[in-house]
């Protein structure tokens, strides 16, 4: 498991745009909101947290046709399911080494692209806490989506469409966290039960992702 | 008598919905091959593919898969931007058997070890392929087409592999034309091709 888990980091390096590719969508989705909106600080800053969690949303949404889709082409991931090793802790690993590669930058660099948004200062805190709580789930969700999408030729559009709409609840709850933080209210509350729909997930989709690949490989 | 690692009784296999082998029976004994044959369509790959636990059977019975297989089939699993040990030790690593000097020195791939696996050619990536069964340490050897892109020797180290799985007590099933220079039985698909091929009446989602 672990070994999978440093092949599937190794092979986001290597292969170059693992760790830069989200992180630089995320930054030209941030950049774009100003020319579009305007720079005014009035306008920015009640947008920042929302714009600032849909930037992260569709930056992870960027690379998670790839979680099964290449290991399928190449026939890895005939072995792996042949391989001593439960598929549901296949499809966990496989989620993890995701979000190592998107979510965890992500959240890394999130109070810098707070800035370019004007992110009033009470705000940056809640911004880290929440998508470094929060992003775990897009990425398993991701992988659930991916492993249901993976038998189909130009599956990354129909990948989106099915992952977006589940990715509603954290989006909501995420934004919110930072919103409350921003006007001194108390986030914990959206925190934590998004915080829950995290661990719903991971405890629930390696299952579900298992599942649909077994199906996918007939 | 030598111990009997993997039964087929009664086997009826499906590929996308249709019914392609039915009455499918043997047995394979520890230290022996077994070779089979038929022309394209005829099933081994599906075959194969069932034994391997990657699709269900629909109706029969498997004894001895579990856990014991190492299926190769038409892809060779590889990583392009990895290196050849570093392909080989994953998969080593993952079937929790480490040693891969044996698998390297077995299919010439020592020269090579250090070159990214998007480098090498056609033949030398089988081998590569191939040598992943090495690692896996696991007694039933599922070989789908196995010397696809082989030149003549590296055909012979195949061979020569084979030979020592089975000495050493192993198991191989194997779908191919070419002469390996292994004693195996053979086993014509043909004469088990479904009657009136038919919609598999299995559950896909729960099955």
């Amino acid at each position: 498991m672990k070994g999978l888990l440093i092949r599937d980091l190794r092979l986001a390096i290597r292969a170059g745009g693992g760790f830069g590719l989200a992180l630089a969508f995320f930054l030209i989705v941030v950049i774009l909101v100003p020319f579009g909106v305007g720079p005014s600080q009035g306008v920015l800053a009640p947008i920042a947290p929302g714009v600032l969690w849909l930037g992260a949303l569709l930056a992870c949404l960027l690379s998670l046709d790839r979680i099964f889709a290449t290991d399928f082409e190449d026939g890895s991931l005939e072995f792996l399911a042949t391989a001593p090793v439960p598929l549901e802790g296949v499809v966990a690993v496989k989620a993890l080494a995701h979000w190592v590669t998107t979510g965890l930058p992500l959240t890394l660099a999130a109070p810098l692209f707070g800035v370019f948004l004007n992110l009033p200062a009470g705000g940056f805190g809640w911004l880290v806490a929440s998508l470094a709580l929060g992003t775990p789930a897009l990425s398993m969700i991701g992988a659930f989506g991916a492993a249901l999408t993976v038998g189909l030729k130009r599956g990354g559009l129909l990948l989106s469409l099915l992952v977006l709409p589940l990715y509603i609840p954290t989006l909501i709850f995420g934004a919110d966290t930072v919103r409350r933080g921003v006007d001194g209210l108390d986030a914990g509350t959206p925190l934590i039960l998004m915080t829950g729909i995290t661990f719903g997930t991971v405890a629930l989709l390696p299952f579900a992702g298992a599942a649909a690949l077994r199906v996918n490989l007939r | 008598m030598m111990e009997v690692l993997l039964r087929v009784a009664d086997l009826v296999c499906a590929r996308g919905g249709l019914t392609v082998l039915e009455g499918v029976s043997f047995e394979v004994s520890s230290g022996s091959a077994l070779v089979l044959r038929g022309p394209n369509g005829s099933g081994k790959t599906t075959l194969l593919r069932t034994l391997a636990g990657l699709q269900p059977a629909v109706a029969g019975k498997i004894f001895g898969t579990d856990d014991a297989v190492a299926y190769a089939g038409h892809a060779d699993g590889l990583k392009g931007t990895l290196s050849v040990v570093e392909n080989l030790t994953f998969w080593g690593g993952l079937f929790g058997f480490g040693d891969i000097a044996e698998a390297l020195e077995a299919f010439h791939l020592n020269d090579l070890a250090a070159r990214p696996a998007q480098s090498l050619s056609a033949g030398q990536k089988r081998r590569l392929g191939l040598a992943r069964m090495l690692v896996t340490g696991r007694p039933i050897w599922l070989l789908d087409e196995p010397t696809v892109s082989l030149d003549a020797a590296s055909v012979e180290l195949f061979g020569q592999a084979v030979r020592r799985h089975l000495e050493g007590g192993g198991v191989a099933v194997i779908a191919t034309h070419i002469d390996l220079g292994i004693d195996a039985d053979v086993l014509d698909l043909s004469t088990f091709r479904a009657s009136t091929p038919q919609g598999g009446v299995f559950d896909e989602a729960f099955e």
